[in-house]
């Protein structure tokens, strides 16, 4: 986007607001919204997928050694991969602000 | 050469859209708008015109479809009335603000409850501030010539707005009136190609609809506004075009012996027809009266009003509906509204009537003329009064 959000005058809007290029909705940062991060105990992971199946996001992805871990700058801290891991190897921390 | 025929206003709609070479059409049946429908099913089934009628379940589907059809850049109709034009509400705003070009008749009905589906306009005052162009007929030929304007004006690349083109329920819908049909080559150029700036297009993909943040809200219906309130220019060219080619113009505002005039009577829709009765009645009195007509109802005419209405001392303003608790009819309060800040302005007063296909005579417009310059003088501190009701 060549203009912030907050810097768009309504002049410079697209006619019916429409949104002329693709995939536009990847920059918008959702993961300013938590105020909890998942942290992943690698000791415990068993690589299973089930945080990456759960996701609603979905922001987990996998690391060169095929562990989870999920990107900060979508995560919303929403916690459902800490609670259905099952070998409980994530817990939830609290963003510093 | 133009042909006169005898036809009810709903097929002569149909005969329009049909002559526009409509790529699509998607309603739902509802009285009073069914004849529009069935003509135009019959018209495709029919081969006389190639385009998809899609049967939707709910007028909220009909309006759906046509946002999706228009999406993709192609011509589209649809038609309702009343309740449907409220099941459709929401979606309305859509169609507006994604600035697609969609045509709609609505001939103009009560709302429940209780049940009623004779002519009133609680439905369009109700979409009023939905964003669409809005304006309304009187007779079959005014139904017919409009709705030919409305594709013109909603597809010009200055203004990209649907058209809610409005004809009283019963009183226009279903009369049987002479007219004059346009032939197809008489029409060749007045509507061109619709070119829709960002159809729908898998290899050029864009994304309508998407969610505006408190960050861009205000911008994107600021942009709105502008973009509405500039189509009037567009609303103006398209009328006199249509006047210069086929010899009848149509002007935002329409006056009806106004010269010299004290008192005015304005209204919407086919009753200024049946009040300009009263008018000539009461001019053969001497009394210095006339009649104002409001076409263009969205974007709202401002200046045309304020310099029709300006030399008057009375301005009589007649409503087909009522807004239950607030000021009296909705009409007259944007009237009113508009008025405020001129110097010099008409007392105005209020009369509700004709709701749900009630009947209003001459002689009825007549005495709110009178009784309405009395309260005026009398300074009879009342918000309207109710006409034909009984005590």
């Amino acid at each position: 986007m060549p203009k912030a959000d907050h810097e768009i005058t309504w002049k410079e809007l697209e006619i019916g607001c429409i949104v002329t290029e693709p995939g536009s909705a990847s920059q918008y940062k959702t993961g300013d919204w938590k105020s909890q991060r998942p942290v992943w105990d690698k000791k415990r992971c068993i690589k299973c997928g089930i945080c990456y199946l759960f996701c609603p996001e979905p922001c987990i992805g996998q690391d060169a050694e095929g562990y989870f871990e999920s990107n900060i700058f979508y995560c919303k801290g929403c916690g459902i991969c800490a609670k259905e891991c099952p070998t409980k190897a994530i817990h939830m921390e609290q963003e510093e602000s | 050469m133009a042909k006169r025929v005898g036809m009810e206003a709903s097929f002569a709609i149909s005969e329009a859209v049909k002559l526009a070479d409509t790529d699509v059409v998607a309603a739902y049946p509802i009285t009073p708008q069914t004849h529009i429908v069935e003509s135009l099913a019959e018209i495709v089934a029919n081969g006389e015109l190639d385009a998809e009628f899609i049967c939707v379940e709910s007028e909220h589907s009909a309006m759906s479809a046509c946002v999706g059809s228009s999406a993709v850049g192609a011509r589209t109709f649809t038609a309702t009335a009343g309740q449907g034009l409220e099941l459709m509400h929401e979606v309305l705003y859509v169609a507006a603000s994604s600035r697609l070009p969609i045509v709609m008749a609505v001939a103009n009905r009560a709302l429940s409850g209780p049940l009623n589906v004779w002519g009133d306009h609680s439905d369009v005052m109700a979409t009023r501030d939905c964003g669409w162009i809005q304006y309304f007929t009187e007779n079959a030929q005014e139904a017919f010539d409009l709705t030919l304007c409305a594709f013109k004006i909603a597809e010009d690349p200055k203004v990209l707005f649907p058209v809610m083109v409005n004809l009283d329920g019963f009183f226009v819908s279903h009369v049987v009136e002479p007219l004059y049909l346009l032939e197809k080559e008489e029409l060749e150029g007045f509507i061109p190609p619709l070119k829709y700036p960002f159809p729908l297009d898998p290899k050029k993909p864009v994304t309508m609809g998407a969610f505006a943040p408190p960050v861009l809200y205000s911008e994107a219906k600021k942009a709105q506004e502008e973009a509405l309130r500039s189509t009037k220019e567009v609303i103006l060219r398209v009328w006199k075009e249509f006047g210069e080619r086929f010899g009848r113009s149509y002007n935002p505002i329409e006056t009806y012996r106004t010269e010299d005039a004290d008192t005015l009577l304005l209204g919407i829709g086919s009753f200024t027809e049946t009040a300009s009765v009263a008018i000539d009645e009461l001019r053969e009195k001497g009394e210095k009266v006339g009649l104002v007509r409001l076409r263009l109802w969205r974007p709202f005419p401002f200046a045309e009003l304020r310099a029709a209405v300006k030399s008057a001392k009375y301005l009589i303003v007649f409503d087909r509906c009522l807004s239950l608790g607030g000021p009296g009819g909705p009409l007259c309060s944007e009237i009113k509204s508009a008025l405020y800040p001129e110097k010099k302005k008409p007392k105005i007063f209020n009369f509700v009537g004709g709701m749900g296909g009630r009947d209003v005579t001459p002689q009825q417009f007549a005495d709110m003329i009178l009784r309405g310059r009395e309260i005026i003088d009398k300074n009879i501190p009342i918000e309207y009064e109710t006409i034909g009701v009984r005590e």
